[in-house]
This record gives structure tokens, C-alpha cells and sequence, in this order.
């Protein structure tokens, strides 16, 4: 048997496609052909440089305010790469405490955050992020919070479920142990077997978090500025769908291809890890 | 001279090669004949290739084997040359299987009733009221308590016991030309072993079916049989009437396979294990008849 | 086991309720000033903080809620002008009937796609089908909508990307449900009109199920085809379709069913956009604009029914349980 992680095709596909909206995100001002402001009302919908009556320079086409859409299509990522990675980020890491302390403590706390696991699994998570999002208030800040919001509950289960294992292990075999060192131990020994599920879960969150942005974007409940959003582009592209139907496709290809390079990767690893996690 | 209800000879049954390893001979020769009524054990220690020659009689040898030479005659017909689909015709109906593990031979999502029914309605047409009836009374000839309860119970809900008289029930069902039965005493009790031989005894006798009975043990079927083949690394070893095999066992390998066999009628009897000089042999005889086999079918 | 959730429902209900009372009255933005016009006095806007109740304390508004809503009582939009009960029941059904048709399109195609994936085992057709899988499951429903949008609405014009029915026709359903009562009316052509329009929708929604049902339902499929009942199935004269149908699939729906039922009030949660997106006259619909304008007690309304929906949907799940599995019921 292999020492060795062997990562699955799937791992490869996906990182190096994350791989590529990550660089737009990063090198957007370097890559971009033009501003993805600056609006050219000679050069309205114009369609992609390959078909009837497009131009070279727009290689996507314009939308109908001129601008070019492949520099707002890589000025896109941004939004959605802060959101993905910030929003992952905060969900695993409310999901994660709240699951260690229900699955540590187990009783009367275990009960509360069960139920209140259940509780927000009650809501449809579109509503519940437009209603966060109305509360809060529009802006980056605002999306970040609503996916930590609405999808901890993902990562507390298993942290949860998991942290319940453990805990049952040290009250058999270390009953002498109390308070503090057993808390630090259990942080200990939870932590390294539930890294390669939580990794796995922050990649496919990822996924989500696009999704979400896009979704608020379109309701009109993102970001306010005039800073290019994939989900911007979707509701712009929705409204001129019959003048202008590659300004709808193009963003919607972009968040497809992001998610699908999540789902891969997080898949891929959840394969690959296997393994791994059946020590 | 009657046609034999099932005629087998010179069956040989292969494992195909893997990368792992080179192909393998699993039957070596098989050569056996019941006539129809006839009950005949098949004996011999796990690993002999027993069931293997009543799984390859039912199409269900394990993936990777294949037939490599020999036939199979089922009431003069040639088995072996029918298409599954042929075959499905006579599996369930003139040939039953009563298996080995009653927990796991009955499907356990349905019930008792919907499963002896359902061999009814597939091989002999009947309806729902017709094949309920008769389900009723195959459960009470395999001497069930209350066939009208159980017919509505699920597997789970029956003892051991139980549920091994069902699958006699199913496997009568139709009224088969031979029934397979493959060690169908071997997972239960041994008070139950001797009650559901013996209706296995009475239920042939009324029936008339042949009998292929697979099994380590010929003490225990020594009443039920009428002839015996008794195998070892894929072969026949023996042959003969039940009488002329337990009372003048000819090789060394048959009287061995005796004085390790628990005798009902001579229990203080002690036990010898089998000579292992004695299937050393076997074994022995057995590799130098592949090594002639390959190099002739290579 | 259906009755232990069902006490769950109470309390589960309850806490939604505190959950959402709290957070929109945190919210900054005034519902009243939001609705009044031009002209309004500061007297104007304190009857109608009156007489919405805005003038007391956040817990006050509270209790009063409940004690209304124990008598069916829900108050009234502030936006739209209507008992809030009268407009989700208005709004309900057609939610329901999109939520039912996906999930009957889920099934159809999950299913089928399972048992495609296990009768063809090792052909082309099982890899075919994981590969359409993996691919499915990873595309959320909304994007599925929008692609719908583009390529069947607009570049090959087949399918309608707008409202529930051809402008053409008239036709009000009295108990809301537009498939259904259209049908047993006779009136066909109606019928044929509004499936149409919801084909899309309901197919949106449905393939990240479909996917999700399609994937467990062969894995399980499989496990329980290795089982020993399975071969003395074959044994006893059964053709490989009996057995995969009579035999097999009972015993491997445990499962599928659990995760489809679960993923069932994620699909209903969805429906919320994709009606928006297709402008459908559902409950989601109505949430959003309620959000935006603030309309404390239609999002109030909406969103209990809908959490009433999710606790029916796993009871029901339950009780499927019990039936399809012998083991649980004694």
C-alpha cells in the first residue's frame, strides 16, 4: 500500500481551473483589456469579435452601455473570489466552534445547538439570505456575513458528530483527566481527523458562495457600487436576453465553471482522502 | 433403461486468469447421474468444489468461471447449450435450490406470503386468489402452525427453523423434477436439523423428486439417500449406493471422511481427523491432472 | 418516530418565528416610511405606527403576534393591503404544484437514471450517466433556470421564459391551483398552456435532485444486488429486469428516500427564485418584494408557511420510511 496521497484526476481539474479565476481576480487590472467602467455608447451590444458585426478589440462584445464584458466578466472574479474564500472562511469557522462545544459538552448545550441547527435548516436558504441582507444592509461585508450566516450549520454537524466520537473515546479511557486538559486533548485529537472533511467542505462551500453572491446580485441586494459582479451581469444580461444573449451566457458560463471547478475539487479530495480517514 | 433426470459427465469447470494470478481448474471431470426419484448425496469437505457443481447446474457460478469442457444433460435435454433465458423456464420450476443460510435467502422487504406467491404466479400462471391458496397449503405441508398468520409476517419475524421450511415450501412450490439442496440443514439448530430432514424425507417421497443433496456431513443424510458421490479437489472420489459406500468404502480418503463424521447411531464413537497424508495425495493427483489438462487444452 | 417529530414541530416553529420577529425588527429602514406618500404628517405616521403596532416594545410585539396568530390571525401586508393570510393562501398553490411537478420530474429522472446505470452496468451507459451526475448535481437549480432562459427561451425559442399562462388565455382558477383544476375541468388547452410555462421551472429545480437521487439510488441499488436473496431470486426463474424491479428496489429506497426528502425543502426553498425568475405568481415571488419593502407582516406570514411546509414534508418522509421498511414498524 502507497504511503502516498494520490489525488484523483478531478483534484487536478479543478485546482487548476480555480487556479485561473483566481489569477483573474488577482491580475485583473493587468489582464483586463479595458476598463471595465468605461462606457462607449459608439460601441453599444456589440456581439462577441467572432460573429457578425463584432470588433476585435471586444473580443466578448460590449454590453449596452459599451462596456466591454470580458474585462467586467475578470473584474467579476474579484467579488467573487473575496466572497468565496471570506465567506467559506467564516462559515467553517462558526460552524466549527459551535459543533465542538455541542459535541464536547453533549447535554443541555448539545440539545440547543441541535435544535438550532434544525431551526435554521427551516428556512429556505434564498430567503433567509434576502432577509439577512435586507437587514444588514447591501455591500461585500453584508454577502460575506449572509453565507456565513446561512450554511455554519453544514460544517457544525460534522464537527459536531465527530467531536462526539472523540468525547466518548476519553471518557473511557481517561476518566481521571478533567476539565481543561481533556478540552485541550479533544481540540487535539478532533481537529487532525476532521481537517481533510472540513477542507473538503470549505472547497464546496466555496462553490456556494458564488452562487449565493450571484443570487443576492440579482434580487439587486449586492454589492451597490458599479463594480462588476458575476451576479450583476447576470441581471443585466437577463433584462436584454433577447437584444443581447451572450451578456447572459457569458457570466453564467463563468459561475458554472467556478462551481464546477469547486464541486471537482472538493469531490476529488473527499475521494481522494478517503483513505486517508479510515485509519 | 429410463433417461436420467439429470446427467452429468465429464464437467469441468475453470477459473479464468487474472493479472494476479494464471487461470485454475475449480471441477475436474465431473461425472454424475440421478435417476428421476433418486436422492444423491454429494459429499465432501468445504473447498472440495461441491457446491460448485450445483451452482454450475443453476447458472450462478461465481464470476470468472466458465464451463471448459463437459455436459450437462437435464431430462435428456442439453442444459448447458440452452440460453439463460431457456433456462429460466425450468429454474425455480423443474429445478429448485433450498439454500444454505435461511436469513439470507429470503428477501426482506417482503412477505412470506408475496414471496412463496410469487414463484406461483411466475412459473404456473396463477392468480392472486389461487396462488394465495395454494401458498396456504404448501405452508401447512412443511408442517407450518399457522400458514395464515405467517403468509402476512416478514422474514425477521420467524425463527431459524421457520424459515428454512419456507424455502422448502418454495422450492416444492412448482413440484421439480430435481431439487439442489445445498447443506440446508447446516445453519440451524441441531434439534431443528433433524425435524426439517425428515420432512424434507416425507415431502420427496410424496413428490417424487430427484434429490441432489450437497453436504459435509453423510451421517446425517445416511437415511435420506439412495447413492452417493463423494468429491475432492474438483473430483469424484467415490460412487456408489448409500449401502455399498458406508459399508465397504473402497478408498482411503472415504473411510477417513467417516471416522471424522459425528455417527448419530455411534456417538461414543471417537473422532479421527483426516489423515492429511491422505489428501496430500489427493492434492497430488489433482495437480498432475491439471498439468496434463493444460498442456493438452493450453 | 412521526409522532416524535411532531411535537419537534412546535417548538421548531416557534423558535422560527422568534428568529425572524427579532432579526426584521433589528432592521434599520422603516416599513412605514417605506409605504406613506408624499404628503403624510407626522400624525399620519403615528396612527400607522399605531395601528401597526410599531410603538411598542419588540417583546409586546411579540406576545401580541402570537395571541393573534393563535385565533388565524396574521395581520395585514403593509404593502399590499390585504389580510396576509388571504394572500399566502392566494400565492400558495402554485408554489405547491411547482414544488410537486419538480419533485415528480426528480423522481422520474433519478430513478431512471439509477436503474439505467445498474441494468447497463459497465457499458458506456453507466459511465454516460455518472459523467451527467457529477455534472448535474454541481449546477444549483437557479443557474439551471438561467441557462434555460438563454438557450431555450431566447436562442431556439421553445419554451416560454415568462409568466404561467399564454396572455391569451383566461382562466382563474377558484381553489388557486392552476394544473390541477384546469385539468379536471376539462379545459385542455389551459392545461397544456401553464405546463408549459412551468416545464422549465419545475426541470430547473428538479436536476440537482434528480442528480442527487440518481447517485444514491444506484449506490444502494448495487449494495442490495450483492445480496444473497438476489441470486436465489435469479435461481427461482426470475429475469434480470423482475429482479431489479420486484426484488431489489423496495429494499434500496431507504436511502434515496431520506436524502430526497431532505433535499425536497431545499427544492421548495428554491422555488423562491426561480419564480422570480420566471415571474410565476408563487409565494417566493411575494417574499422577495415583502423583503424589500420591508413588509414585517407578510414576510412574517411567508415564512412561517413555509416552515410549516419543510415539518409536513419530513413527516411525510417518516411515514414513507415506515412503510417501505418492515423492520421499523413493529
Amino acid at each position: 500500500m502507497t504511503n502516498r496521497l494520490h489525488f484523483q484526476k478531478r483534484v487536478w481539474a479543478g485546482a487548476a481551473l480555480l487556479a485561473v479565476v483566481i489569477m483573474c481576480a488577482l491580475l485583473a487590472p493587468w489582464i483586463a483589456p479595458h476598463d471595465p467602467l468605461e462606457q462607449d455608447l459608439m460601441a453599444a451590444s456589440l456581439p462577441p469579435a467572432w460573429s457578425a458585426g463584432g470588433e476585435a478589440a471586444y473580443l466578448f462584445g460590449t454590453d449596452t452601455l459599451g462596456r466591454d464584458i470580458l474585462s467586467r466578466l475578470i473584474y467579476g472574479a474579484r467579488p467573487a473570489m473575496i466572497v468565496a474564500f471570506a465567506g467559506a472562511t467564516l462559515a467553517a469557522l462558526i460552524g466549527t466552534v459551535l459543533g465542538l462545544w455541542a459535541g464536547f459538552h453533549g447535554g443541555a448545550v448539545d440539545a440547543v445547538v441541535s435544535r438550532l441547527v434544525d431551526v435554521w435548516m427551516s428556512f429556505p436558504a434564498v430567503l433567509l439570505s434576502i432577509v439577512l441582507v435586507a437587514v444588514i444592509g447591501t455591500g461585500l461585508g453584508s454577502v460575506v456575513l449572509a453565507i456565513a450566516v446561512i450554511d455554519w450549520t453544514r460544517f457544525c454537524r460534522v464537527v459536531r458528530a465527530e467531536t462526539q466520537v472523540q468525547a466518548s473515546l476519553d471518557y473511557v479511557t481517561s476518566a481521571r483527566t478533567i476539565g481543561q486538559s481533556r478540552g485541550a486533548t479533544l481540540w487535539r485529537e478532533v481537529l487532525p481527523n476532521v481537517a481533510p472533511l472540513l477542507l473538503t467542505l470549505f472547497t464546496l462551500e466555496m462553490g456556494i458562495a458564488v452562487v449565493i453572491e450571484a443570487i443576492l446580485s440579482f434580487v439587486g441586494l449586492s454589492v451597490s457600487s458599479d463594480m462588476p459582479t458575476w451576479g450583476g451581469l447576470v441581471q443585466e444580461g437577463r433584462l436584454y436576453v433577447n437584444q443581447t444573449p451572450w451578456l447572459l451566457g457569458l457570466p453564467i458560463a463563468a459561475i458554472a465553471a467556478t462551481v464546477l471547478a469547486c464541486n471537482a475539487l472538493g469531490d476529488g479530495l473527499r475521494a481522494s482522502l478517503d483513505p486517508l480517514l479510515e485509519r | 433403461m429410463t433417461i436420467p433426470c439429470i446427467d452429468i459427465q465429464g464437467l469441468h469447470l475453470g477459473l479464468r486468469a487474472t493479472r494476479q494470478r494464471p487461470a485454475r481448474l475449480l471441477l475436474r471431470g465431473i461425472d454424475l447421474r440421478i435417476a428421476p426419484g433418486e436422492v444423491h448425496a454429494l459429499v465432501g469437505e468445504s473447498g472440495a468444489g461441491k457446491s460448485m457443481v450445483g451452482r454450475t447446474v443453476l447458472g450462478i457460478a461465481p464470476a470468472g468461471t466458465e464451463v471448459l469442457a463437459g455436459s450437462v444433460r437435464f431430462q435428456g435435454d442439453d442444459w448447458l447449450a440452452k440460453t439463460e433465458a431457456q433456462r429460466r423456464v425450468h429454474l425455480g420450476r423443474d429445478i429448485a435450490l433450498i439454500p444454505q443460510d435461511p436469513l439470507t435467502a429470503l428477501n426482506p422487504g417482503h412477505t412470506i406470503g408475496a414471496q412463496v406467491s410469487g414463484v406461483l404466479r411466475l412459473h404456473l400462471g396463477h392468480d392472486a386468489a389461487q396462488a394465495r391458496a395454494r401458498t396456504l397449503k404448501l405452508l401447512d405441508a412443511v408442517q407450518i402452525r399457522s400458514p395464515s398468520l405467517v403468509v402476512g409476517q416478514y422474514p425477521h419475524e420467524l425463527s431459524g427453523g421457520m424459515r428454512q421450511r419456507v424455502l422448502i415450501a418454495m422450492a416444492f412450490a412448482c413440484k421439480p423434477k430435481l431439487i439442489i439442496a445445498d447443506e440446508p440443514t447446516t445453519a440451524l439448530d441441531v434439534t431443528v436439523q433433524r425435524e426439517v430432514l425428515r420432512l424434507l424425507r416425507d415431502l420427496q417421497r410424496d413428490e417424487g423428486a430427484a434429490v441432489l443433496f450437497i453436504t459435509h456431513n453423510l451421517g446425517l443424510v445416511a437415511r435420506l439417500c439412495n447413492a452417493v458421490s463423494v468429491i475432492h479437489s474438483g473430483r469424484i472420489v467415490e460412487q456408489g449406493s448409500v449401502r455399498d459406500i458406508i459399508e465397504r468404502p473402497r478408498t482411503a480418503y472415504t473411510r477417513a471422511l467417516f471416522a471424522a463424521t459425528p455417527r448419530y447411531d455411534r456417538p461414543a464413537d471417537a473422532l479421527r481427523p483426516i489423515d492429511d497424508g491422505v489428501t496430500d495425495a489427493l492434492w497430488s493427483d489433482a495437480s498432475a491432472y491439471d498439468d496434463a489438462w493444460w498442456a493438452a487444452h493450453g | 418516530m412521526p409522532l416524535k417529530r411532531l411535537l419537534w414541530a412546535v417548538p421548531t416553529l416557534f423558535g422560527v418565528l422568534v428568529v425572524v420577529f427579532v432579526l426584521l425588527r433589528l432592521a434599520p429602514g422603516d416599513p412605514i416610511a417605506m409605504m406613506i406618500g408624499p404628503g403624510a404628517t407626522p400624525d399620519d405616521i403615528r396612527a400607522l405606527r399605531t395601528l401597526y403596532g410599531f410603538d411598542r416594545s419588540v417583546p409586546e410585539q411579540f406576545v401580541i403576534y402570537l395571541g393573534q396568530a393563535a385565533t388565524g390571525q396574521f395581520g395585514q401586508s403593509i404593502t399590499l393591503k390585504r389580510d396576509v393570510l388571504e394572500l399566502v393562501l392566494a400565492q400558495l398553490p402554485l408554489t405547491l404544484e411547482l414544488s410537486l411537478l419538480a419533485l415528480g420530474l426528480a423522481i422520474l429522472i433519478g430513478g431512471g437514471a439509477a436503474l439505467a446505470a445498474v441494468a447497463w452496468r459497465g457499458t458506456a451507459v453507466e459511465r454516460v450517466i455518472d459523467l451527467f451526475t457529477g455534472f448535474v448535481t454541481a449546477i444549483p437549480d437557479f443557474l439551471w433556470g438561467l441557462a434555460g432562459v438563454l438557450f431555450l427561451g431566447v436562442l431556439l425559442p421553445v419554451l416560454p421564459v415568462f409568466g404561467l399562462l399564454d396572455p391569451t388565455l383566461r382562466f382563474e382558477p377558484v381553489s388557486g391551483f392552476m394544473l390541477g383544476e384546469s385539468l379536471l375541468r376539462g379545459r385542455l388547452d389551459v392545461f397544456g398552456s401553464a405546463l408549459h410555462h412551468l416545464l422549465w421551472p419545475a426541470l430547473s429545480l428538479s436536476l440537482p435532485l434528480a442528480a442527487m437521487i440518481s447517485r444514491v439510488l444506484k449506490a444502494s441499488l448495487l449494495e442490495v444486488l450483492a445480496q444473497d436473496y438476489i441470486l436465489i431470486a435469479r435461481v427461482k426463474g426470475f429475469s434480470p429486469w423482475q429482479v431489479l424491479w420486484r426484488e431489489a428496489l423496495r429494499n434500496a429506497l431507504g436511502p434515496a428516500l431520506t436524502l430526497a426528502g431532505v433535499q425536497f425543502t431545499f427544492l421548495i426553498g428554491g422555488t423562491v427564485l426561480i419564480e422570480r425568475l420566471f415571474g410565476l405568481p408563487g409565494l417566493g415571488n411575494m417574499a422577495i418584494d415583502a423583503v424589500i419593502n420591508r413588509d414585517l407582516p407578510l414576510i412574517q406570514g411567508i415564512v412561517l408557511t413555509f416552515a410549516l411546509l419543510f415539518i409536513l414534508v419530513n413527516l411525510a418522509v417518516d411515514v414513507l420510511h415506515t412503510r417501505i421498511n418492515p423492520k421499523l414498524r413493529r
